[in-house]
């Protein structure tokens, strides 16, 4: 029962989080009022409906996701003289294991992210990753970016230049995404809330799936 | 008689339900060892027990009916007379009706009814008494589980053994029986009831019998566990398995041919279910069933049965794609499926039983009839859709099976299908009655479809495997042979001939051309006809073998066509063995043995060398009459070889003797004396190369070169050291005679050992250079003798053995150190007064290499461990008597014989500073001296990897050395101390370095549970040598290896408790040992090393932290990518520690 009551609570913070998380994740003046504003609504919503289906309705944003197979890990050949640099394999490998924010699937099998949308170059040392929301509206879809760049800074060295976009055209708001998920400061600030913190660490290291 | 006060005191422990188990079950132990010696009668005791077995508190009858049933379980070997018997089980079976107090009475009746006939066995009324009273009053599904598993129990008790009892009860038994175990879900009362099911069905097997009548109602009880479901995960605290439930329910299924009508109908339902192990089950179900419940039942269910397995095998084979490896010529395809095996052994079976009906049905079947017609418009493996490919297949499968079931639906299937295959082959029937009976003509190979070569493979090999089992249980019905050899006489005739257009019109540029590889193995299978039944005439035997040979003789470029054809010629080899079909032997000795062995003497330039060597040894391989046929080849090809090489240059015999020598070394020796080949072989080897040398006075100094000395040292080495003590003896004579012969190991010296060697010839460098090369074979050779001997064999004159070898190794020539080492090891001890047998015992011989003077020209004498001490200012000399020390001292520790410990202590102190050396400023010349003593300090250090490791050379298992058990472990920890000690003292950087790495050595040879035993005082030392190895690359192997040792400490619990107090320490020598950049390996096992510290408890390297995560993050730049992984998963393990 204890149990139970704490996982209840755990599901509602998730799906708040997205909301609470705004002001700072957003942490300019007017996308914090607009982000109250949103937390308002949602909680007056809940009050209305009682808390328990109103999560169930507001939380989900994709509520059936297409799911596809995993794809089959290729062992890579044990060659000790070959060229072992980065390549988009090895990175793929890295992040095809996060789950999703919303359902107990991985990234690699809601497609949003493939070995083909990931690009790499050693000399410069960058790394660019196009990842594909399920849907076009996704909220989640900056809690994902942020997933991919906490697990890249802790699998490369800091000199590789790491950026993260929506592939094009899979997003509404694809320009304000890239553009605060490619800002230091923001991603930063992010990672200092600790409820987001949490999120993405259970993103990052559970075994749901 | 025992007290009565002493029994009221155990029972009233055992009743007390405050006691404990472990005082309850002492009291009831002391219950049954009073009625076990005597001391205590049955009677006395229930008359004593009185009250508690009667008492109206519920609790306490329980108990006290418990403890008579348990006392009674005690006594299951002990008489007991037919009156307490009676009243016992009188007692229990009123008592079954008593559901407060059931447990006991359930023990109880279970402990009389198993007891036999000699210790007094209950009588057929009273079990009847049993059995009315259970059936009466017993409710078995409301009971908990372990009283169900006792009921189940007594019930299976009665059925086994009381059957005359439970007979005149048979209606009410099944009812009885149908009520306990539905709805049954224990797996261990189920897998009784499952069996109580079958001793029924075996008690009223009676058509019209009580079980007849409620057979449908009781298999629909167990029809629901089919199939079984599972869950259970921890089968071990079970001991049941669903393997175990599962075919238990499958003997309940099988038990009697009642459940026909309902088991078939549901089986044949679960067989297109989803689940795969619902159909492996059902499938093996069947088979099972099938065979108990008879051919006349079986044949009302036939078509379903039929419809079911076609699209079962058609659905199975689905997923395996044919291979045409190799390794297939024997089943074609690789990965096994089980629900396709089980389909084709239950068709089998069905076929079997019901030979006429099913062939009707298979060959009459519209799917089979539509691909047998349109067999040749499959023509090329790569052009045919897969969903074609996969229904030849099934269909190919099918037929062999029917085929293989006897000759009768062999002929059959072979007289329906033959026309289609012949016209798919492009043979007319004209052809076959022609007067070119072996012609290759008119086939042409690019006609031949794919999918008519496949199904004639496929059958071929069915009616061979048919006819070679059939020859095994020799039945062979009257008219069945004949019949059977004029069908396959034309069928196969075609056959034989596509098979060998196949052959010969391909080019065999692809890579494994699916056409050419049924042709092999068609082929093959063909050659592997029994000989009686032959459809084939003994010249076609030869002229495959011939085509093969030519095949493997002509295609070396071709790697996968030269092993197909190779592997063919052994599995046809290898057939007449196994079937022993004589008959073909000389044929295959004189068309494939011959011709292989001939290869290797013939100069012919088309097939590469090491490939006729690996023909020739893989032939020889199938028997020993063709592996001395080989050979004989090959010593004759070794020995022309070796004659030129010793008179004359010739690099390109030297290559080719090389690769002779090592492959009879590798291959033909060990594999003769696996399978138990005389001693001859390797004792007229080894005789025919010394006469050889013998009498060859000029030899070229190119022999040695290119290796062939070393090779034919290690052949020598083997076949010495395969031969039997006799055969050692007699070479040991031969090698010494021609020793003696020579004038070089001068006459004099060699009769009288005592004399001091002469250091003149010792002090020019290149003295071994310019030893004349004959003596230095024969040198090589006596040495290689010395290594391989048992330590029974007798060396004539052992004095002068070790003298010559003194001397020699002493030049550098190192066999004869390694054959000194082998003689400390092998000769015997002196016993107390005893004459040992050889002329020279052990004390002797060391007392001989130690004391044995060497004397310059103008000085005093000297001894061996002089000059180890650096006494000839020689450092040349020095390092051989260093290195040939070292092997006399692994002789010696192999033995654990004492001196080891003198010797070790030569080596220590050639770490010890000499005079002066550290203080003064060095001058160039000096500086010169400096570099020459640290070379030989470097070689001291290494002498500790001679004496631990296992050499290859010598020493090792195949030369029979004489092994003390744990000499490695002891000497680890006679060593540990010392180095210890001298690391205290040590003040010089480059001695320390080099005397870890001696320590590195002795560690790293050493058992891993030594080490852990040692580990607190080990764990510094380790630490302190791998922080002075990461400074370069000259000790990069050493490090890896110690890392291990490290790696173990660390796996291990009573290890951890030694790491856990240097943590810190640790931590520091990990970190620079993963940024080691001059192997891999060190750094990842660093990595893992780190990984396994972060689980040690958070208290200890928690501060240690921030130290780790900053060195972890330049790893994960590392230019390796296994490195980087490993560095990414050390790192989160790290991170995770807050």
């Amino acid at each position: 029962m204890e149990r139970q009551k704490r996982k209840k609570a755990n599901s509602v913070d998730v799906r708040e989080l997205t909301v609470l998380c705004c002001p700072l994740y957003f942490p300019s003046p007017e996308w914090n009022r607009a982000a109250k504003k949103s937390r308002r609504s949602i909680e007056e919503h809940r009050e209305e409906s009682g808390a328990e289906e109103g999560s169930m309705t507001l939380g989900l944003i994709n509520a059936n996701p297409v799911v596809h197979a995993k794809k089959e890990r290729v062992a890579r050949t044990e060659d000790p003289h070959c060229d072992d640099a980065v390549d988009p394999l090895e990175i793929y490998d890295h992040v095809r294991d996060i789950r999703d924010p919303e359902h107990p699937y991985s990234l690699e099998q809601l497609s949003v992210l493939s070995e083909e949308s990931i690009t790499v170059d050693e000399k410069l040392g960058r790394i660019l990753i196009m990842f594909t929301p399920t849907i076009q509206h996704c909220s989640m879809v900056t809690v994902i970016g942020l997933c991919l760049r906490v697990k890249l800074q802790d699998c490369f060295p800091p000199h590789f230049k790491v950026d993260i976009k929506v592939a094009p055209g899979s997003h509404a708001d694809e320009e304000s995404v890239n553009k605060q998920l490619n800002d230091k400061e923001r991603v930063a600030a992010a990672l200092e809330n600790p409820n987001l913190r949490q999120l993405v660490d259970e993103c990052l290291y559970s075994s749901e799936l | 008689m025992a007290e009565p006060t002493e029994l009221t005191r155990h029972v009233e422990a055992y009743i007390d339900t405050s006691r404990s188990p472990a005082q309850q079950a002492a009291a009831l132990e002391a219950i049954a060892s009073l009625l076990k010696s005597g001391r205590l009668t049955i009677e006395a005791m229930v008359r004593e027990m009185g009250l508690y077995l009667t008492t109206t508190d519920a609790i306490i009858r329980a108990k006290g009916i418990l403890l008579l049933a348990e006392v009674l379980s005690c006594l299951s070997s002990n008489p007991l007379d037919k009156i307490t018997i009676h009243s016992l089980i009188t007692f229990f079976t009123e008592r079954l009706a008593d559901w407060k107090a059931l447990r006991g009475a359930l023990v109880g009746c279970l402990a009389l009814m198993r007891r036999n006939d000699q210790v007094g066995r209950v009588t057929l009324d009273d079990a009847k008494a049993v059995l009315e009273s259970f059936l009466e009053s017993l409710h078995v599904q409301s009971l908990g589980q372990h009283d169900r598993k006792l009921c189940f129990e007594l019930l299976e008790c009665l059925l086994e053994n009381y059957s005359d009892a439970v007979i005149p009860l048979g209606n009410q038994v099944i009812d009885g029986l149908c009520e306990s175990i539905d709805m049954e879900k224990d797996p261990e009362c189920l897998m009784l009831a499952f069996h109580i099911v079958k001793l029924a069905a075996q008690l009223f097997p009676d058509p019209d019998g009580p079980l007849a009548c409620v057979a449908e109602e009781l298999f629909e009880i167990l029809g629901h566990y089919f199939p079984i479901h599972f869950t259970h995960q921890k089968a071990e605290d079970l001991n049941i398995t669903r393997d175990n439930l599962s075919s238990s329910l499958m003997l309940a299924f099988s038990s009697t041919p009642l459940f026909e009508p309902f088991a078939v109908p549901l089986l044949l339902e679960k067989l297109s279910s989803d689940l795969p192990s619902a159909k492996v089950d059902a499938l093996k179900y069947l088979n099972h069933c099938s065979l108990k419940y008879g051919p006349e039942r079986m044949a009302k269910h036939a078509e379903a049965i039929w419809r079911l397995l076609k699209d079962t095998i058609l659905l199975s084979l689905r997923e395996l794609i044919l291979s045409f490896s190799p390794e297939s010529l024997d089943t074609l395809e690789t990965p096994r499926n089980e629900i396709a095996d089980g389909a084709l052994t239950f068709l089998e079976t069905a076929v079997a039983q019901n030979n006429d009906l099913f062939l009707n049905l298979i060959l009459g079947d519209a799917d089979v009839n539509l691909i047998i017609q349109s067999i040749s418009s499959y023509k090329s493996y790569t052009e045919i859709s897969s969903e074609m490919k996969e229904r030849v297949h099934a269909v190919g499968r099918i037929l062999a099976v029917s085929a293989k079931t006897s000759i009768a639906s062999c002929n059959r299937v072979f007289g329906s299908i033959r026309p289609c295959l012949l016209e798919a082959l492009g043979i007319s029937v004209r052809d076959l009655y022609g007067n070119h009976p072996h012609g290759h003509e008119h086939v042409d190979s690019e006609e031949i479809s794919f999918g008519a070569l496949f199904l004639s493979v496929l059958l071929l090999e069915a009616s061979r495997d048919l006819i070679v089992g059939s020859e095994k249980a020799t039945f062979l019905p009257n008219s069945g042979p004949e019949a059977s050899h004029s069908i396959f006489q034309g069928f196969a005739t075609g056959f034989e001939r596509a098979f060998i257009s196949t052959m010969s019109r391909n080019n065999y540029t692809e890579v494994s051309n699916p056409h050419v590889f049924l042709g092999v193995k068609g082929l093959q299978i063909f050659a592997t006809f029994p000989g009686g039944l032959l459809p084939i005439q003994g010249s076609l035997f030869e002229d495959i073998l011939t085509m093969l040979v030519s095949v493997v003789t002509q295609n070396c470029k071709n790697e996968w066509l030269w092993t197909l054809a190779m592997k063919a010629l052994v599995n046809i080899g290898s057939y007449i063995f196994k079937y022993h079909q004589p008959e073909k032997g000389p044929s295959f000795m004189a068309i494939v043995v011959e011709k292989i062995s001939s290869l290797l003497t013939s100069t012919e330039l088309g097939m590469p060398y090491p490939l006729k060597l690996e023909a020739a040894s893989n032939v020889g391989m199938i028997e020993m009459n063709y592996m001395l046929r080989i050979v004989r080849g090959v010593e004759e090809a070794l020995f022309t070889n070796l004659s030129e090489i010793y008179t004359q240059v010739n690099i390109k015999s030297a290559e080719e003797t090389v690769q002779l020598l090592h492959c009879y070394s590798t291959k033909i020796l060990p594999w003769m004396q696996e399978s138990g080949g005389t001693e001859q072989v390797p004792m007229q080897f080894v005789a025919a190369l010394l006469s050889q040398i013998e009498g060859c006075n000029d030899l070229s100094s190119v022999a040695e070169e290119k290796g062939i000395m070393d090779a034919t040292m290690e052949a020598v080495k083997f076949a010495v050291g395969s031969c039997s003590e006799a055969s050692q003896n007699i070479i040991v004579e031969k090698t010494c005679s021609i020793l003696s012969s020579s004038s070089y190991f001068s006459v004099d010296e060699y009769s009288f050992p005592t004399l001091p060697i002469e250091m003149e010839g010792l002090l020019s460098t290149n003295e071994l250079e310019s030893m004349p090369a004959k003596e230095k074979w024969v040198l090589s050779l006596f040495a290689s003798v010395i290594i391989a001997l048992h330590p029974t064999t007798h060396i004539s004159n052992v004095r002068a053995a070790i003298h010559l070898f003194m001397r020699t190794f002493l030049k550098g020539h190192i066999p004869s150190a390694q054959a000194l080492g082998s003689i400390v090891n092998k000769l015997c001890p002196r016993q107390n007064g005893e004459r040992v047998p050889s002329d020279c015992s052990l004390e002797e011989a060391i007392d001989l290499i130690f004391n044995l003077s060497m004397r310059y020209p103008g000085k005093s004498k000297i001894t061996l461990s002089d000059i180890c001490h650096a006494a000839s200012t020689n450092k040349s000399l020095q390092i051989s008597a260093l290195v040939g020390l070292a092997w006399i001292g692994k002789g010696l520790l192999m033995r654990g014989h004492d001196k080891v410990k003198d010797i070790t202590m030569i080596f220590l102190e050639c770490f010890l500073p000499t005079d002066g050396m550290s203080s003064k400023q060095a001058s160039p010349e000096e500086e010169q001296d400096q570099n020459l003593h640290s070379s030989v300090m470097k070689y001291a250090a290494d002498s500790f990897r001679i004496l631990m490791s296992d050499s290859e050379d010598c020493l090792n298992r195949r030369f029979h050395p004489i092994i003390r058990p744990l000499y490695k472990q002891r000497f680890f920890s006679i060593m540990l101390p010392i180095f210890q000690s001298l690391f205290v003292k040590c003040d010089s950087s480059l001695t320390r370095s080099l005397l870890y790495r001696a320590f590195a050595h002795v560690v790293c040879e050493a058992p891993l549970i030594a080490v852990l035993g040692e580990a607190k005082k080990l764990i510094p030392l380790l630490v302190d040598a791998i922080l002075i190895f990461s400074k370069d690359d000259a000790g990069k192997d050493l490090m890896y290896s110690l890392l291990l040792v490290l790696s173990g400490i660390l796996m291990d619990k009573n290890g951890q408790d030694a790491v856990i107090d240097n943590a810190s320490m640790i931590i520091n020598c990990l970190i620079s040992s993963i940024t080691y950049p001059h192997m891999m390996p060190v750094r990842e096992t660093g990595l893992q090393c780190l990984f396994a510290m972060s689980t040690l408890p958070h208290t200890r390297v928690y501060p240690l932290r921030t130290q780790v995560l900053q060195a972890i993050a330049r790893v994960l730049d590392d230019p390796k990518r296994v490195v980087r992984l490993e560095a990414v998963r050390c790192r989160q393990a790290w991170s995770f520690l807050c």
